[in-house]
């Protein structure tokens, strides 16, 4: 009696639990696992009947294929570029605004916060016209310069809430001592909160860089020559280009994850504590 | 995207007590905060606010974009718009996929923070676990769309797999037929979008007081009860937040479809964003399209006006 009351209250639930992960592993990790190992397979492999999930033969021909290609190539460099010039405006920006809520008061506050939060929401399909009319009448479209200024339309929102719920978990008596000390703000700010504030600042980042590095419809629309054409674009035309290659737009697909993945796993840590800090205090 | 769940911790940011000082560097300090928030005010003015303007004026013109002149044409637009029946399709679609990927964004989003947040498991497994279920997320959603084109094509794994089980028992073509094309893209989505519900709704259990467990424990409440009456009710407000955001977002998808089904078969998966885009972009009718444009933009801050509101209230 003792013993199934036990096995009831503990081995069981343990079991399910062990069992619900697992099945949730297969949920998650399973399409990831086939991309990867598609893009060791050479092609004539993907569609093998049975299906496999590793190669027979691993090759990294499609890798070498992509390395090959100029134009793949730049693919990339375009997408680290526009992300990582998005990513750095985006930051200096925030941190500023951010700063301003976090530590004043002032009027029009409450006004500025809603259409920061409600700007989050606008559709991009929204802007879309209004930005491609815009970009064709400043002489900018198919330019870097289009890309950044629309990409900060949708960057900046995010880093400014994310800033400003980590600045608000800071202690003010940190810039106070500044203050004292006959400091501007603007000293305190640089000089003491920025600082502490890495992680915060880390989590920013990475998500700044993840909006930007995914960003699709507005690269589709406002870009045209293929000098200018980042990541999802490019695996955009593969596909049109040659549908059958499927190990070729695979390993795009690692190449293209990679970043996000590396920055993650590396500000991992950061990452989740920025991102709940304000979430779980407010 | 948490974190925008800080907005009322911006409204109740310290007040700054200041000493005494001369007139200028009065106003100067006055003016502080307002230098502070500038550089993003502006810029949102300039790509938030403006667009805004000019996407209205486009919607009551006549061949904006396109002709030099282009006449004010007042609501024709919008009449064109809700008289034509793609565009109710593409709505009454758009809300199919909306719904469904919430709801099962929540579900497995709820099953994976609570499976994660078991103090049963080892706390390492644990904590790789939480990597690994987070994934999903950090696809692009172009990627996410080939992923699944080649897991759904005829002669793919997941056909292989089925007829092996004899659930089905010929090659069904996912994306191309008009039957399965909007499941098969509801269920990619729903594999993409799961992990903003579990990483929030697992920072929520974790905030969640042990001792609510522990008295409810002690009246005799078992593990359905204590789930159902403490669980839930401390996390809704994580729920409906989430839920709400999570709503407004997935009513914009485009890539996804676009890299899929590009809304076909025969409009069977046209969204309300690839409908707008085929307008403007493939059709050249600027104004049509933003009178779509503009009438997402106000099912879209209906749902905001709500979330707002939650926000506020929090």
């Amino acid at each position: 009696m003792a013993r199934k009351r036990s096995f009831k209250s503990h081995a069981l639930p343990t079991l399910l639990t062990y069992l619900g992960l697992a099945v949730g592993l297969v949920f998650a990790g399973f399409p990831i696992l086939w991309m990867v190992f598609s893009s060791l397979k050479s092609n004539t492999e993907i569609f093998a009947l049975p299906p496999r999930l590793l190669p027979e033969v691993f090759t990294l021909q499609a890798y070498v294929t992509i390395f090959n290609d100029p134009t793949k190539v730049r693919f990339f460099l375009n997408s680290y570029f526009v992300a990582g010039v998005v990513t750095a405006l985006t930051l200096v920006i925030a941190i500023l605004t951010a700063y301003g809520f976090s530590r004043y008061n002032f009027r029009f506050k409450n006004v500025l916060n809603i259409f920061i939060i409600s700007t989050q929401t606008v559709p991009p399909i929204t802007l879309l016209i209004p930005y491609f009319g815009m970009v064709v009448a400043f002489r900018i479209f198919d330019t870097y310069l289009a890309l950044i200024l629309t990409y900060m339309v949708f960057t900046l929102p995010y880093a400014v809430l994310l800033m400003t719920g980590y600045l608000n978990t800071l202690p003010k008596e940190l810039d106070e001592a500044v203050l004292v000390d006959g400091g501007s703000s603007w000293t305190a700010l640089w000089r003491v909160i920025v600082p502490v504030s890495i992680p915060g600042i880390v989590a920013t980042a990475v998500y700044t860089f993840l909006l930007a590095w995914n960003e699709f419809l507005f690269a589709l629309t406002l870009t045209k020559s293929m000098d200018l054409r980042t990541v999802p674009i490019g695996i955009q035309l593969l596909m049109g280009q040659h549908a059958f290659e499927w190990n070729e737009m695979m390993a795009m697909s690692v190449l293209g994850s990679l970043p996000l993945l590396v920055l993650y796993l590396v500000a991992q840590r950061y990452f989740l504590a920025g991102m709940t800090a304000g979430s779980v205090k407010s | 995207m948490l974190m925008t769940r800080s907005a009322p911790a911006i409204a109740a940011a310290p007040i700054r007590t200041r000493r005494k000082a001369s007139a200028g560097t009065k106003l100067l300090r006055k003016l502080t905060p307002y230098l502070y928030v500038s550089p993003a005010t502006a810029l949102l003015v300039l790509l938030m606010l403006f667009p805004m303007i000019m996407v209205v004026r486009y919607s009551l013109m006549d061949g904006a974009i396109m002709k030099r002149d282009a006449a004010f044409a007042g609501l024709s637009n919008y009449i064109t718009i809700f008289e034509n029946p793609v565009f109710w399709q593409s709505l009454w679609q758009t809300l199919y996929f909306t719904v469904m990927s919430v709801v099962f964004h929540l579900i497995i989003g709820l099953a994976f923070a609570i499976l994660l947040n078991s103090n049963r498991i080892d706390p390492l497994l644990r904590s790789i676990l939480r990597v690994l279920f987070i994934l999903p997320w950090l696809f692009t959603a172009v990627i996410i769309a080939i992923i699944w084109r080649l897991l759904l094509d005829p002669n793919g794994v997941v056909n292989s797999v089925l007829m092996a089980l004899h659930i089905i028992d010929f090659k069904v073509e996912w994306f191309s037929s008009t039957k399965t094309a909007i499941h098969a893209l509801t269920f990619a989505n729903i594999w993409a979008g799961y992990p903003l519900f579990m990483v929030s709704l697992l920072a929520g259990l974790q905030g969640i007081s042990k001792e609510l467990y522990e008295a409810a424990g002690i009246d005799g409440a078992n593990e359905i009860q204590k789930f159902w009456y403490i669980t839930i009710p401390q996390l809704m407000p994580i729920i409906i937040s989430i839920a709400l955001l999570d709503f407004i977002w997935t009513m914009q998808v485009f890539p996804l479809v676009w890299m899929t089904t590009g809304g076909g078969p025969i409009y069977s998966t046209e969204m309300l964003s690839t409908f707008t885009y085929k307008l403007a972009f493939a059709q050249y009718e600027f104004s049509l399209a933003s009178a779509s444009a503009i009438i997402i933009l106000i099912l879209s801050m209906s749902v905001t006006y709500f979330y707002i509101k939650h926000q506020q209230a929090r």
